[in-house]
């Protein structure tokens, strides 16, 4: 029952003009957790239809998190006609462009009432500059209540409509939020960073 | 102090001829508190000895493990795993190698599937057994249960220590099955804990549930209904002491724990009583795993030898994956950019999430039965603030 | 106060073997005050639970006097700082140690309390409780095992054993130069403020050439093997 091709069509049934919000976000690996990219406007309909449909039932949120999406330079071949000397001929070109990072929330629904899932949720942020605004989903689950928190803490995700939307993990005087990845800590004694195995990346069995 | 006035008595309900209006005190309970299960603190708000509010502080054990984590290989978390419940060390190795197995498409063989759920299975029977000593201790029977439970972990943490060499952080999972086999002589000296384990249970079963104060203390406290749990995302015993059953060893079946039969104990008030009779119900269940596992523990490899130790880079794609951990369920959620590290590391720590209803649990109890329904939720600070 | 050097050597134990125990009374303050070492009952991590399993029917951390775990600061005399320390925790650590009546020591247990430990790149981990106090016994390991804390306390016994209470070389709870007392850091935009105590701690000049063991630091200090 979790497929999200079945989910979509009941989305478009109970909630007409869902399709252009909703989208199917396919996942790459084995793993077979296909995601639902939701729009952020459509996130707390959908979140309430997802939760009280009697077929789907998912009453349980089980995790919430955030992603940070750096901007990355996507290098891509474009074949475009062009017309030179009256002849018209297609040309490939290799094109970089950057894609602009954003910030996401990922939702992983499960039904205890049912038994199956994950239904995965994904909400996308507009960018990556504070506040990031995202529709809170604790008003529909409550599990996500220190969640959506720690992820405003760490990540710099404002999720409107949270009832208690305060730094979780860290103390209020902090600035940042260490979870993105540019962020550095700053150096406090002019130690070096040890340099293990681990932290450069080789596996040591 | 930031004191409050109180909103007078309603009509008719003042305990005493002139009520006035009576001042709310501010109290502040931990870092440092002997019964907050290390440094979790609370706020509270009372009223005389009732609790009006309660706010959870959290981050006083947050060391930052899922920001190392996605600067190391993935198999360098393997013994960061160990320190986040760091009474559980197996059962989370388990939720991490599970998660990067779904992640790159690893088979497990059978005897490793074995050797884990025997591993799981003790750890839960040590897990519940120091549960009992540290919540007696909350009720101010400060001692003797927990010496007991103690006395009856070492032995458990002895089984660990052979088989791993370390007594709490074994560190013992490997992608694709186990770090390596048993040593010679260790299922049968499992076979002699699980054996003495019913009697310890009977000790303890005859020590606590015909206690008065005990009933007293955890009677009709702490209770909250089924299906505001499952809302607020709380899971494991607590879940199943309010009488819902789920057990995500019968729900999602991971392992090979469809081979194996067990009863999954139910709660019918989810107080803290219902709480703490469930984890001894529970730990019977696990003897009858264990004792099957130990019979039926097939021989062959313990690895995949398909699984990659070194320069381990899954296929991109994500992965959630959870088990059932002794304090609830436990998940992992991982995103792969075909890199050696993982792009985004994340810890869905039952702990954390079973606190979401702290709140309402002790709103109307007295300040003495906060810690009691604190310790009856069973929280690990590793892993509540990562 | 007399010392011991008054005393000859072989005619206190003669006439101890008659039953006459001839002793100074620094060497009896001190006998006194190791065998009751009051632990402050405070556990921040991993280490914590090992701590308590020393204290449990197996190691039995009775027979060396240090049993009796007092939650209050105001009643104990022995820090033992088992876990990482945050900083988030940092401040609260130091004022638990201010409100420790003397003398006090303190005993940083696993490799997070002594250096950070695993955890030591992590963005809130405190790189070493010596940063903010005076430590008097590191003992190593991840997390250290019952048995390695009761050699720290054995060893922290004979530390206090060998103290002297007046003259050169006196213990810092009688030097009346040495504060009782450590400013207790502030929460800053990213990390403790200041973030370590200049008095205590100080960055090794050369970190190529001096590894990062505290032994720059000004206290007497013992290492488990």
């Amino acid at each position: 029952m979790t497929d999200p091709d079945r989910l979509l069509s009941l989305l478009e049934a109970g909630l007409p003009g869902s399709a252009g919000r909703v989208r199917r976000w396919t996942n790459p690996g084995p793993s077979g957790q296909d995601a639902l990219l939701v729009d952020p406007d459509a996130a707390l309909e959908v979140a309430l239809f997802l939760r009280d449909h009697p077929e789907l039932q998912l009453d349980y949120c089980s995790n919430v998190t955030g992603v940070d999406w750096l901007p990355r330079e996507v290098t891509e071949s474009v074949t475009t006609t062009e017309t030179v000397g009256g002849e018209t001929k297609e040309v490939t070109k290799k094109v970089t462009r950057t894609e602009p990072g954003y910030l996401e929330a990922v939702y992983h629904l499960y039904s205890v009432a049912l038994r199956h899932g994950p239904v995965i949720l994904r909400l996308r942020a507009a960018g990556r500059e504070a506040p990031a605004p995202l529709p809170s989903l604790t008003p529909v689950w409550r599990s996500a209540e220190f969640q959506e928190r720690e992820i405003f803490d760490l990540y710099g995700i404002s999720f409107s409509g949270h009832p208690d939307l305060r730094r979780l993990l860290l103390w209020d005087e902090f600035e940042g939020h260490p979870m993105r990845k540019d962020y550095v800590a700053p150096d406090e004694d002019g130690l070096p960073a040890i340099e293990t195995a681990a932290a450069k990346g080789e596996a040591n069995r | 102090m930031n004191l409050t006035r109180a909103a007078p008595w309603p009509a008719g309900t003042a305990p005493f001829a002139d009520p006035g209006e009576t001042e709310l005190l501010e109290l502040s309970l931990g870092p440092q508190h002997p019964s907050t299960h290390g440094v979790f603190r609370m706020n509270a708000l009372l009223d005389g000895e009732t609790v009006v509010r309660l706010q959870p502080v959290f981050g006083y054990l947050h060391r930052n493990h899922e920001q190392l984590a996605e600067r190391m290989s993935y198999l360098a978390s393997m013994p960061f795993t160990d320190r986040l419940d760091y009474f559980c060390s197996l059962t989370n190795n388990w939720a991490y190698a599970l998660t990067v197995e779904k992640l790159a498409g690893l088979e497990v063989p059978e005897r490793a599937e074995y050797l884990r759920v025997i591993l799981a299975e003790l750890t839960r029977l040590q897990n519940h057994t120091v549960f009992l000593g540290f919540l007696l201790g909350d009720m101010g029977a400060w001692g003797s249960v927990l010496m007991y439970g103690f006395r009856q972990r070492d032995a458990v943490l002895d089984l660990f220590e052979a088989l791993t060499g370390s007594r709490m952080m074994c560190d013992y999972l490997r992608f694709g099955g186990c770090r390596c086999d048993l040593p010679p002589g260790w299922a049968a000296a499992a076979r002699l804990v699980v054996d003495s384990y019913p009697g310890f249970l009977d000790e303890m079963e005859q020590l606590l549930t015909e206690n008065e104060i005990l009933r007293a203390r955890t009677m009709g406290i702490g209770g909250v209904e089924a299906k505001r749990l499952v809302n607020a995302g709380v899971s494991g015993p607590l879940l199943r002491a309010a009488g819902l059953s789920h057990d995500l060893r019968k729900v999602d079946r991971y392992g090979i724990y469809d081979r194996f039969s067990f009863r999954i104990p139910l709660g019918e008030k989810g107080d803290v009583y219902d709480r703490l009779m469930i984890r001894l119900l529970e730990m019977r269940e696990s003897l009858n795993i264990l004792d099957s596992a130990l019979r039926d523990l097939p021989e062959g490899p313990v690895i995949n030898p398909q699984a990659k130790l070194r320069n381990f880079r899954p296929p991109a794609g994500e992965a959630y994956g959870r088990i059932e951990s002794p304090k609830g369920e436990l998940g992992f959620y991982l995103i792969s950019d075909q890199s050696p590290q993982p792009y985004r590391y994340r810890v869905r720590p039952p702990s954390l999430i079973n606190l979401t209803l702290l709140e309402e649990m002790c709103v109307g109890a007295k300040i003495a039965d906060v810690m009691v329904i604190l310790g009856s939720i069973d929280i690990v600070l590793g892993e509540v603030d990562r | 106060m007399t010392t011991m050097g008054t005393t000859d050597e072989s005619l206190r134990q003669d006439l101890a073997r008659r039953g006459v125990h001839v002793t100074s009374l620094e060497s009896l303050y001190n006998w006194g005050r190791a065998h009751s070492l009051w632990p402050l009952q405070f556990g921040l991590a991993c280490c914590a639970i090992e701590m308590i399993a020393a204290t449990m029917a197996r190691h039995d951390l009775a027979r060396f006097g240090a049993e009796v775990f007092r939650p209050s600061p105001r009643q104990a005399d022995l820090m033992i700082v088992a876990g990482t320390v945050t900083k988030k925790m940092a401040p609260m650590v130091v004022r638990l140690y201010n409100q420790m009546a003397n003398p006090k020591y303190v005993i940083a247990m696993g490799a997070c309390a002594i250096s950070g430990g695993p955890f030591r790149e992590g963005y809130n981990v405190l790189r070493g409780i010596d940063r903010y106090l005076p430590v008097d016994l590191y003992i190593p390991g991840c997390p250290p095992r019952p048995e390695a804390l009761l050699h720290g306390v054995i060893r922290l016994q004979e530390l206090i054993r060998g103290e002297k209470l007046s003259g050169p070389g006196r213990s810092r709870a009688a030097d009346p130069a040495v504060p009782g007392e450590y400013p207790i850091p502030n929460y800053g935009p990213a990390g403790l403020r200041p973030p370590f105590n200049p008095d205590l701690w100080q960055p090794p000049s050369d970190p190529d050439a001096a590894p990062d063991d505290g032994s720059d630091a000004v206290t007497p200090r013992e290492t488990t093997a």
